[in-house]
């Protein structure tokens, strides 16, 4: 009986882990860092700026010059200024370029904060994304640009390479996995793809920063053992509109916390 | 005459069918070269990660290409793993079980081959990453199957032995598109350390077996 009851304490220990850290995220999602960054974003937003000394408060992430609210939740998408399909990301990049007179190589030099450096690219995307809070994702593939993006975005999912032979499908293809005690979503499921997609960008309590989506996937290919992922290349763009896309009609809800 | 007409439908259904299908397949193929010629637009070699990981051998091409919902045909499942089968290298002294101590910290280390990593430095196999092993364990995943008890199941024998070498040689040689990395033939591990594995998993003193 002793031991029947410790082999059923045994069995549960992995779920109950997994539930010990949702009451945790739950417990900090009232005073979530991220509203640090997200201040400090909305400050950044409206302040001159760059050579041109220029705010950011004409930049048109898609739904007019200007509009904030929403925005993300239909990015990535096609810009006709620019002929190309940008991400949050890279549309922050054209618009420090266009309206403050950054280079291209300024605009993107410090992509992600690290210990002891803060970057306005992390909080900028904190508080545009934190803008969308509540609302559905909805990202079109109406141009044939954005339908390319997101087949190319799905054939990048299932490519598999590098001396172990992953791909994002090895971890992220299937239900109900786990790897160690972390569960890993089925991204090409839409209750997962919402579910994790619009969870990002998030604070990521063991390394104290604001993560990006840009991150994430750069992140992801250094587990994978790929190169090193370039900030708002072609192909991260494309991954992320495949990932988007499949996550419409989900809610959005970030920045989040994770451990 | 009704069942001719039928099949004759039937037929033409079935050509236009085949013919969708050659058109979609040549579609994935250009798009998967495209793909990749965007991947090697936006990757830059860091550390020990060079351009060449993107290179895909027979193995990686065809399972990028069967995925989801589209199954790899068995023919060329067969096919494949008889290629790679051809890749295994066995020691050289027939000897399949080494110590199943340093086995288990090869299964608990994930270090290794990342850009992040010290390029030469020892290797992990990581094999709790994706396997139950031994009851000590809490946690470890679940997209590979669990591996406790595999030596009381199945015996400790030289067959089996090597048979499980093998295995964590090359999986891809036993289950074609596995998402097993092939530790050996990759160069991931070396034969000693996987000789480490196959006496955790083999080895009766092992707690893969208690």
């Amino acid at each position: 009986m002793v031991l029947a009851t410790s082999a059923v304490a045994f069995a549960q220990q992995p779920s109950s882990a997994v539930q010990e850290i949702e009451k945790y995220r739950a417990a900090l999602g009232d005073g979530n860092p991220a509203e640090l960054w997200e201040a400090r974003g909305e400050a950044l937003w409206k302040e001159a700026r760059g050579p041109k000394k220029a705010s950011l408060e004409k930049c048109d992430l898609g739904l007019g010059p200007g509009v904030v609210k929403g925005a993300y939740t239909q990015l990535p998408k096609y810009f006709k200024d620019t002929d190309k399909v940008e991400d949050l990301e890279s549309r922050l990049v054209s618009c420090m370029v266009a309206l403050q007179g950054f280079t291209p190589e300024q605009a993107k030099k410090d992509p992600f904060g690290g210990p002891g450096k803060k970057v306005p690219m992390d909080a900028l995307v904190a508080w545009i994304t934190s803008e969308s809070r509540g609302l559905k994702m909805n990202v079109q593939t109406t141009h044939p640009k954005e339908v390319e993006a997101y087949e190319l975005g799905r054939k990048m999912f299932f490519f598999r390479g590098g001396p172990h032979d992953f791909a994002c499908a090895t971890c992220h293809g299937a239900d109900n996995q786990r790897i160690r005690l972390q569960d890993l979503p089925n991204l090409t499921k839409i209750a997962d793809a919402q579910k994790a997609y619009t969870a990002w960008p998030a604070y990521r309590v063991s390394q104290g920063e604001v993560r990006s989506f840009q991150w994430r996937l750069y992140d992801c290919f250094r587990q994978q053992r790929f190169p090193e992922l370039q900030f708002i290349s072609p192909a991260s763009i494309a991954l992320t509109m495949y990932l988007a896309k499949n996550s419409n009609g989900g809610t959005f809800n970030a920045p989040s916390i994770k451990r | 005459m009704m069942k001719k007409t039928t099949a004759a439908v039937l037929g033409i259904a079935g050509l236009v069918a085949i013919g969708c299908a050659s058109m979609a397949h040549q579609d994935e193929e250009a798009l998967a070269a495209k793909a990749l010629e965007l991947m090697k637009a936006s990757f830059t070699e860091q550390g020990q990660a060079k351009l060449d990981r993107l290179n895909q051998d027979e193995v990686q091409k065809v399972c990028s290409e069967y995925n989801g919902d589209r199954k790899i045909p068995k023919d060329v499942a067969e096919r494949l793993e008889k290629a790679q089968l051809e890749t295994i290298k066995y020691p050289a002294d027939g000897k399949y079980l080494g110590d199943w101590k340093a086995g288990e910290r090869i299964a608990q280390s994930g270090v290794g081959m990342q850009f992040t990593d010290t390029a030469g430095a020892a290797t992990g196999g990581n094999c709790y990453a994706c396997h139950e092993l031994t009851k000590q364990e809490l946690a470890f995943g679940t997209i590979g199957p669990s591996l406790y008890n595999f030596g009381k199941i199945r015996g400790n024998t030289p067959e089996m032995q090597k048979y499980a070498f093998g295995k964590v040689y090359n999986s891809e040689a036993y289950s074609a598109c596995s998402n097993m990395p092939r530790f050996g033939h990759k160069g991931i591990l070396s034969e000693q350390q996987i000789k480490d594995v196959v006496a955790l998993l083999m080895d009766p003193s092992s707690p893969v077996n208690k």
